[in-house]
């Protein structure tokens, strides 16, 4: 039978299929965070159980460490418990843990990459929704709850019902300032934040073919946008080259055994997907979400909508709340609208090509008038290879702060955040109501567009200038 | 787990959609290490006004939905975020069923975990529901788990569909843990293959 990728990583994984109960599948990388693991750690000891294969968890604390003054005792105090929570179950459970002052420390979506922990064919799960990220390998990735952190913790396992399979086929080739970021703000759009909801999607053709590793990461990381739990891209040479040479990546015969399964895992020829959806990069503009759901979006050249732009009641109520919300006109150009704050960042792009291009914009430049900007790198590597090659300097000599690695504004639970009505240009994932801060306005955007508005204190059209 | 019973209780209407995990719980709650104690916190932007009042405008704050145990909700409920805080927050404050044409699929796990039934009927039935409640606050609807009836006074009541598995794990209250650790040889010997087919992951 011909087989797409999910189902082979599916059917390699599956350990028992008992008669009335859920598929139990093995799990073979175990991600984790300060966040979702406390309640974890603590069932685990109350029913007396131990971690099944530690060597098959790393973690990282990102959620809520400051991004300035690192040296300080974090000053809330309900915080400061969760960090010290989160080292002591890392310490007495034997696990790999980058904490605030490892040199490895960042974002945990960033920092697993960047040391091969997560191969092609893998099933990778986290206490977190954008676990998604890490299928840009060719791994079953994807979020989990806390009661689920400690079932696999204990069992090396997930009780699992297979998802259906939905192909996004994108052709044609994206323009110099159109990115992953916009493809998948243009998904979302499409199919909607319920969309994918039951499916494992699949990234395919030319335009997906021709992003990076890291653009990858950025378009599997906004798969749970979209309502599906897991986005994957089949792993090719790109891949082998990025994974080759990282710390958990296997060497010399392994490596061959390694490279020999990866190919493998391809989806067949003629294998049948349950949702087909094509899209035309060549037809993609920068995207900028105007509402309070990364669904309500548009290009850069669009207007802000009317409630009575949308047939469905449901959207146009959704519309007229959003606009509300978002202090917003209906037919409002796109590129009228101010801003007042810039962030680049988070699991989606923290990475180092999203400075590198954000820096290209900003180059010379200076931050408008009642602006304030801030780049946070995913991790201190990324920080240290964008220091490297001088992007700091450009940031800082334009007015940015130049920070410490962390989730920081994506979900403002640091102390950096948004005040009531302040509006800013976000190259995270979620613009609902207060994520960066209760009354805050997000428009989420790719980092060439947040660097341009960074400049002219309003969204322009980067392709532009 | 407590074992799900058949019960009658109020029906809560919040017609809205594509409620996210942000909004029923917000992240300023998350940094506690306990499970316990998030149902002061549900839908706190929305619930509390600024000097920490109720928000009388807000749905669940009206008289009538006092003590409610359903929560009847518009499409796409708990979707964004896997926060389990959600579901802990939403069963902390009473609630321990939800009624929804479709919910996001990491929250609906999650429901599952904390002994809620979250109910799926079709966009249709959920709209006559909803328009039960509308027209009589305070009604209190029949949920019965176990022949899958959901019974309420003006005949909207349906057959619901839910997967035999969870249904038997929310009745008895079971351990998912303890379940699968009745399988633990299968789990060794499948660990045993992964260990010669994939060597460089144990080394």
């Amino acid at each position: 039978m011909k087989k797409t990728m999910y189902e082979k990583i599916w059917d390699s994984h599956l350990v028992v299929e008992a008669p009335g109960q859920a598929p139990l599948i093995y799990v073979d990388r175990h991600l984790m965070h300060e966040v979702t693991s406390p309640q974890a750690f603590e069932g685990l000891r109350v029913a007396n159980r131990k971690v099944r294969n530690p060597h098959s968890i790393l973690a990282t604390m990102d959620h809520c460490v400051p991004t300035k003054n690192r040296d300080l005792p974090i000053a809330d105090p309900i915080a400061k418990k969760q960090i010290e929570t989160m080292a002591d179950n890392c310490k007495s459970n034997g696990l790999n843990l980058y904490d605030m002052k490892n040199p490895n420390n960042g974002v945990i979506h960033v920092v697993v990459p960047e040391h091969g922990f997560v191969h092609p064919g893998m099933v990778v799960v986290c206490g977190d929704s954008h676990t998604a990220t890490h299928g840009a390998f060719g791994a079953l990735a994807f979020g989990i709850g806390t009661s689920e952190v400690e079932h696999v913790m204990a069992t090396q396992t997930l009780p699992q019902q297979k998802s259906k399979t939905m192909l996004i086929q994108i052709d044609g080739e994206l323009s110099k300032y159109t990115s992953a970021k916009d493809i998948a703000l243009t998904i979302t759009g499409k199919i909607g934040t319920a969309g994918g909801t039951g499916h494992v999607m699949e990234y395919a053709g030319k335009a997906i073919s021709k992003l990076s590793m890291e653009g990858r990461m950025t378009l599997c990381n906004m798969a749970i946008e979209a309502g599906a739990r897991a986005g994957l891209v089949a792993p090719d040479q790109k891949t082998y080259d990025y994974l080759k040479g990282r710390e958990f990546t296997p060497v010399g015969d392994n490596w061959n055994k390694a490279l020999a399964y990866w190919q493998s895992l391809v989806t067949d020829e003629g294998a049948q997907y349950d949702t087909v959806v094509v899209l035309n990069a060549d037809e993609i503009e920068p995207q900028v979400t105007w509402g309070t759901s990364p669904e309500q979006v548009t290009g850069v050249t669009g207007l802000v909508p009317a409630p009575n732009d949308f047939d469905d009641d449901i959207k146009s109520e959704a519309c007229a709340n959003a606009l509300e919300y978002m202090g917003l006109t209906a037919h409002t150009n796109i590129t009228d609208i101010p801003v007042d704050l810039i962030f680049i960042g988070s699991c989606t792009n923290g990475r180092i090509e999203d400075f590198r291009i954000a820096a290209e914009v900003t180059k010379g430049t200076k931050v408008a008038d009642n602006v304030m900007a801030i780049a946070v790198p995913g991790s201190y590597h990324v920080k240290e290879q964008a220091e490297q090659e001088g992007l700091d300097k450009i940031f800082i000599d334009a007015g940015w702060e130049w920070r410490e690695p962390g989730c920081s504004m994506c979900l403002a639970m640091n102390g950096d955040e948004l005040t009531v009505g302040q509006r800013s240009a976000s190259t995270s994932n979620r613009n609902f109501e207060g994520r960066q801060g209760k009354g805050g306005r997000t428009h989420l955007v790719s980092p060439a567009m947040a660097a341009a508005a960074a400049v002219a204190g309003h969204f322009v059209d980067i392709r532009n200038l | 787990m407590e074992p799900y019973k058949k019960h009658q209780s109020i029906a809560a209407l919040m017609k809205r959609s594509n409620v996210d995990t942000d909004q029923i719980i917000p992240k300023q709650f998350l940094k506690k290490v306990e499970r316990t104690g998030f149902g002061k916190h549900l839908f706190h932007d929305w619930r509390f006004n600024d000097d920490g009042s109720d928000n009388a405008n807000f749905e669940l704050n009206k008289p009538t939905f006092t003590g409610a145990k359903i929560l009847l909700v518009g499409d796409n409920f708990g979707c964004g975020s896997s926060r389990e805080h959600a579901p802990w927050a939403i069963a902390d404050y009473g609630f321990n069923t939800i009624i929804s044409s479709s919910y996001a699929d990491i929250f609906y796990n999650n429901c599952f975990k904390n002994s809620i039934l979250p109910i799926k009927v079709d966009k249709q039935k959920l709209a006559e529901l909803m328009d039960e409640v509308a027209a009589n606050e305070g009604v209190t609807f029949v949920v019965d788990l176990e022949n899958q009836q959901l019974i309420t006074p003006a005949g909207n009541g349906l057959t619901f569909d839910i997967d035999p598995f969870r249904k038997e794990n929310l009745l008895a209250g079971f351990d998912d843990i303890g379940l699968t650790l009745k399988h633990i040889d299968k789990i060794d010997q499948y660990e045993e293959k992964h260990k010669q087919a994939y060597p460089w992951l144990w080394n």
